[in-house]
């Protein structure tokens, strides 16, 4: 019941971002350049939700509130969908379908190239979300194939700061996010082998220990 | 004690500044009231430096120019909303509101370097050099939009040719004003402060070459480069420096503040040049402000008369 109710919560918070843009959009509060908001915004919302689906797992951890992973598909559902409308500003808005232009675009613009990259790394992700692809590749698998998202949110956070003239603060703290959510990722990876190290070199000693004590 | 020392003086007691100046004020234009009614002279007339200081006051006066587009005007919201004026913030919706308290009065230019007439002048003894004319000219930004403004000012070469620059000088050299405290975007180094742009001599002299202290009709907002600026249509719109108080004149070409932040990417001639690519996103085409599909950019922002003062130079390389 809890989760139903923070599902939909989140849900509708996932429209807010939208809604507001929707709003501005219709009482002229776009400001000068409504395309390039538009274009930033949807930006923005897309690597602020990649970020909150690679927190979960170590906000779980450490809080203890392991139902949050009940809240992490749809998130990441969002960010998909934010990835989607920006995509589609940058080929509708921005180059108007000029098939043409967005090719060489993708091609010789490295911001874009990165960009791209991380957009097209989330598509299999945005469709193996479901129950029932978790269950036809596997647990395991299925988790392999989502460490995808580290190479998202890495493509993602150059793309910000390859884009900006001059100014790097916020695409760095988008950067500095990233990093601790990595960093915390490859702490655990390292104390886990360590882990398994230290069991794989006591196994045979234990088992001398019971032979000798048989 | 009868006389006290200054230092006796508590600091509460001493007048600030603004007050006093205020105060000056007061009595200078009390004693010009006082000379108008005495003289006889129409007291608008005698006012009218301290009518012009004021942002968006009227300019009356002004001349038509034959280098004015007949295009569609951006509207004045967005060109006075919208600004890249990095020494108040990166983010264009920020220098309007950010720019408020910002003081463009009292206000000295420097002119210096390779000139027969070193000097400092005030502001207001500049906009006086010449007739003030209204150019409406195209504005394109290195970033990919556009807009279309109604400047006020008169050619830069006017007050170049007061200054008289020896023959030595090659290049003008305009600096912005260096004031964190009032410019809150220069207590951040992104970019080396102060802004630093330049021209070549015969660019500076280009009739098309404006120094700009209006718009809209108006004097210029403080966003928008109060007191003064410049304005070069055919360059990208970083070349055309703000808030200036010093042009100095040098035989070696000056660094722009943008090439010394990144050189592969901003040059010292920066003109609008769609065959030329940023090294990150391409200048072929523009948006013009309020309008949805972008339009094709123009080689020279569409102001060929100056394509003679790039023949046989190769824009790729000096781009």
């Amino acid at each position: 019941m809890k989760l139903r109710l923070t599902k939909i919560a989140v849900f509708l918070g996932g429209l807010v971002p939208l809604g507001r843009l929707a709003w501005k959009a219709f009482h002229d509060g776009l400001g000068a350049n409504p395309i390039e908001v538009i274009t930033h915004s949807t930006g923005d919302w897309t690597l602020i939700l990649i970020l909150t689906t690679l927190s979960i797992t170590p906000l779980r951890k450490f809080t203890k509130q392991y139902w949050l992973i009940g809240v992490r598909r749809m998130i990441g559902l969002f960010a998909f969908f934010y990835g989607v409308l920006h995509f589609t500003t940058y080929i509708w808005l921005d180059k108007f379908f000029d098939v043409h232009e967005v090719i060489k675009d993708i091609g010789k613009r490295p911001f874009i190239t990165v960009g791209f990259t991380a957009f097209v790394l989330l598509i299999p992700l945005a469709i193996t979300s479901t129950t029932g692809w978790i269950r036809r590749l596997g647990g395991k698998n299925w988790q392999r194939l989502h460490r995808l998202i580290y190479i998202t949110g890495i493509a993602g956070v150059i793309h910000y700061i390859w884009l900006v003239k001059a100014d790097l603060r916020k695409p760095l703290q988008y950067a500095f996010v990233l990093g601790v959510l990595l960093l915390y990722r490859v702490m655990v990876w390292m104390w886990e082998a360590r882990k398994k190290l230290a069991s794989a070199t006591r196994t045979p000693r234990s088992a001398e220990v019971t032979e000798v004590s048989r | 004690m009868l006389i006290k020392r200054p230092s006796d003086n508590p600091s509460s007691d001493i007048t600030p500044k603004d007050i006093y100046l205020n105060r000056r004020q007061f009595i200078a234009g009390a004693a010009v009231a006082g000379a108008a009614a005495v003289t006889g002279l129409g007291l608008r007339e005698v006012a009218e430096p301290s009518l012009v200081a004021e942002a968006n006051a009227k300019i009356d006066g002004l001349q038509k120019s034959p280098f004015s587009s007949t295009e569609k005007q951006t509207p004045y919201k967005d060109v006075s909303n919208y600004n890249n004026f990095y020494e108040f913030s990166t983010d264009k919706y920020e220098p309007a509101g950010l720019a408020k308290n910002f003081k463009p009065r009292p206000w000295t230019v420097t002119i210096d370097g390779l000139v027969k007439k070193k000097q400092e002048l005030d502001v207001d003894a500049i906009l006086k050099m010449a007739a003030p004319e209204e150019r409406i000219y195209r504005h394109r930004c290195v970033e990919g939009w556009s807009i279309v403004v109604p400047w006020i000012g008169f050619s830069l070469s006017e007050l170049i040719k007061r200054a008289e620059p020896l023959g030595k000088a090659k290049f003008v050299e305009f600096t912005t004003l260096y004031d964190p405290k009032q410019m809150p975007g220069q207590r951040v180094p992104v970019l080396k402060w102060p802004y630093v742009e330049g021209l070549r001599m015969d660019e500076a002299m280009h009739p098309l070459a404006l120094l700009c202290f209006g718009m809209y009709g108006e004097i210029l907002p403080n966003q928008n480069g109060a007191p003064l600026r410049i304005t070069i249509p055919w360059k990208y719109g970083f070349k055309s420096a703000k808030a200036i108080v010093r042009i100095r004149f040098t035989e070696g070409q000056p660094m722009n503040s943008w090439q010394l932040s990144a050189s592969n990417e901003y040059g010292f001639y920066s003109n609008v040049n769609p065959n030329v690519d940023h090294p990150r996103w391409s200048q072929a085409k523009e948006r013009r402000l309020g309008e949805f599909l972008k339009r094709p950019t123009l080689m020279f922002n569409g102001y060929d008369q100056v394509a003679g003062l790039y023949s046989g130079m190769d824009l790729k390389k000096n781009f």
